[in-house]
């Protein structure tokens, strides 16, 4: 089925447009309101993209596989990313992978089987001075120890983010919503 | 000596709600920028350049020089593209600066785009950065409801918007034309240099990249006159001024963010601010400024017994006394980068950290080029293998020769020399 944006998503997009010199700008920004409604960039979501831009589709075929926010397969209704990076690595961050790994008794890379979460290793994520840390959707949790995350979990399981496929977007409905 | 603390870039970051206009104002916010409007352009640049403010994204490129290289044409406009897309290991400070005090920031671009005749600034931030995106686009609405954004600035002829750029993951996106690529909606992939943004930049139009606190320091410049910031640092001397954010991490006590004058040494970002190295147990290495800057001891002492060798007056002295700034740190083999150290102590495998390291840097490879694309991945690997103690003597060897070939200072010539048929064969490292 051809992938469409909500009006309240397009209208985010239409309020950008203006703002840039070309319409190829906007990719990036297109993108992630999509993946805040769709979950993941499908096929439809670049062949929509690419309409809307004027653009083919392997021009933005070209920028999803390049960016690591932009993610071409399903993913759980959280994603939790845990930095592996030097500074997080030297404050235990690889207890905080095992630790993760178990809990959701799903490998790095996996989603849990009631789709709930998704857990992937992310690069140093500026939070350094807070290693070990995690970002889960668009939060971050910092000094983390194996004991602290059940609680963060559970949280995470209970809150229910109305009207997005995925709790984590840069550009879009949530980026405003809150403060 | 002990280390000053100014509070200047980071006066409102234990203010309340220090991220609203509100809260901005009480501290005298917009002061500079009304200060900046009466001095006009010109005199904004000068004083600038008077601060011997060094880009804080790395570089260390002079701001006030680079401000001169913008090349203005009559039939293109001219941008501000902000480097807020810190992603270099170990680096913390910008994040604070858009979280703690997004107007402060966002009162830096103002005064820059006027001094550069700029009517449109885009801020690129780093997509994970979701408070910090958040919380300038606010000080952005809150700054254009206040008339300091809009048509008419403050009540002038100017007119000037701030467009925020998220990002989508991916490091070298930092990079000044690998992030105006990125802008433009393509592959973050840099771009060959010469033409220089300042001269073809973003959209084909001459664009100065800033780092997001290099500008964010130019409302304190504007305040105290750029020759009096500029005398805040310990280098003033070498054309180093002012005050700038540090961060540590790693194994210390109060790993975080501090500002500093320019010029404090290692050990005093470690012991003074950083509250030392945590308890029981002794300092082996520290990184200097981010990932991407040479590795410093204790143990290792400055050697330069000539008068006119820039690191003279430390002659004989640990690394770790030496002043942190741009040219000091150069003149040590390493660089002063980010300014935001990552500490390791006697426990730390040293070989882990480099296949730490490597593993980030193969993983962030932008491909479009053969040594980083390939090398990486080899070092990383080599790094497990060494670790893993299934390193053999001639494995060092190859590490250097992988090493030379990425710094492209290998020669065929040598390589046929010592009838190495296999160089640059990827399985001769498996
Ligand atoms: C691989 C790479 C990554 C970089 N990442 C950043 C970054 O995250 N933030 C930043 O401000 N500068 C980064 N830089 C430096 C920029 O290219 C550029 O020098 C800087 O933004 C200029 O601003 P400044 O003169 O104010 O420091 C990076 C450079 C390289 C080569
Ligand atoms: S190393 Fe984990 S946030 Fe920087």
């Amino acid at each position: 089925m051809a992938f469409e944006l909500t009006p309240e998503r397009l209208a985010i997009f239409e309020e950008l447009l203006p703002k840039y010199p070309t319409k190829q700008a906007l990719t990036i920004p297109l993108l992630h309101i999509c993946q805040e409604q769709a979950g993941h960039i499908s096929d439809e979501v670049i062949e929509y993209v690419a309409k809307k831009l004027s653009l083919s589709t392997a021009d933005v075929k070209g920028v999803v596989t390049f960016y690591t926010l932009f993610q071409q397969k399903p993913v759980g209704r959280n994603v939790v990313w845990v930095c592996r990076t030097l500074s997080c690595e030297l404050m235990g961050a690889r207890d905080i992978t095992r630790a993760l790994e178990e809990k959701l008794d799903c490998h790095v890379g996996e989603t849990t089987k009631d789709g709930e979460f998704t857990l992937l290793e992310a690069e140093c994520l500026a939070a350094c001075g807070g290693g070990p840390m995690i970002q889960l959707n668009d939060e971050y949790f910092e000094n983390l120890t194996p004991e602290k995350l059940d609680a963060i979990l559970d949280a995470a399981r209970k809150k229910k983010d109305g009207g997005c496929a995925v709790t984590f977007s840069p550009v879009g409905i949530r980026a405003r919503k809150e403060h | 000596m002990p280390v000053e603390n100014p509070r200047l870039l980071t006066k409102n970051y234990d203010t309340p709600n220090s991220w609203t206009l509100a809260a901005y104002e009480a501290s005298g916010g917009y002061q500079a920028l009304r200060k900046a409007i009466a001095m006009g352009p010109a005199a904004i640049r000068e004083e600038v350049k008077a601060a011997n403010l060094r880009g804080r994204g790395g570089a260390g490129f002079a701001a006030g020089v680079k401000w001169s290289f913008l090349k203005t044409s009559p039939d293109k406009p001219n941008y501000i593209a902000v480097n807020a897309d810190e992603g270099e290991p170990g680096t913390i400070k910008d994040r604070t600066l858009m979280e703690k005090d997004p107007h402060r920031c966002v009162e830096g671009f103002i005064i820059a785009a006027y001094a550069l005749d700029v009517h449109t600034v885009f801020v690129y931030i780093r997509g994970e950065l979701v408070l910090a995106i958040k919380r300038i686009e606010q000080a952005v609405r809150e700054a254009r409801a206040k008339g300091y954004l809009g048509d008419k600035v403050i009540d002038q002829d100017f007119k000037l918007d701030i467009v925020v750029h998220a990002g989508a993951g991916a490091y070298i996106c930092g990079e000044e034309t690998s992030l105006l690529n990125s802008l433009e909606g393509l592959r973050g992939e840099p771009r060959l240099k010469p033409p220089f943004p300042a001269v073809v930049g973003a959209f084909g139009a001459p664009t100065i990249v800033n780092n997001l606190e290099t500008l964010a320091t130019v409302p304190t410049i504007i305040e105290l006159g750029g020759d009096a910031f500029s005398k805040l640092s310990r280098l003033h001397h070498l054309r180093d001024g002012g005050v700038r954010l540090y961060g540590i991490s790693g194994h210390v006590n109060r790993p975080g963010v501090y500002e500093a004058p320019v010029g404090i040494t290692l050990r005093e970002l470690i012991d003074d601010l950083g509250g030392g190295v945590r308890k029981g147990h002794t300092l082996k290495a520290v990184i200097p400024g981010g990932s991407s800057t040479p590795v410093l001891r204790e143990q290792d002492v400055v050697h330069a017994p000539d008068e006119k060798h820039p690191l003279h007056a430390w002659h004989g002295k640990s690394h770790l006394d030496v002043p942190m700034g741009v040219d000091t740190m150069r003149g040590l083999g390493t660089m002063l980068g980010t300014c935001c150290a990552i500490v390791m102590d006697e426990t730390t495998s040293m070989v882990r950290v480099a296949e730490n390291l490597m593993m980030f840097y193969a993983h962030e490879s932008c491909g479009q080029c053969t040594p980083c694309r390939e090398g990486c991945a080899w070092m990383a690997r080599l790094c497990q293998q060494v670790r893993r103690r299934h390193g053999h003597a001639g494995r060092p060897r190859h590490a250097r020769r992988r090493r030379q070939q990425h710094h492209g200072q290998h020669h065929l010539r040598a390589r046929r020399r010592r009838g190495d048929a296999h160089a640059g064969d990827p399985e001769a490292v498996s």
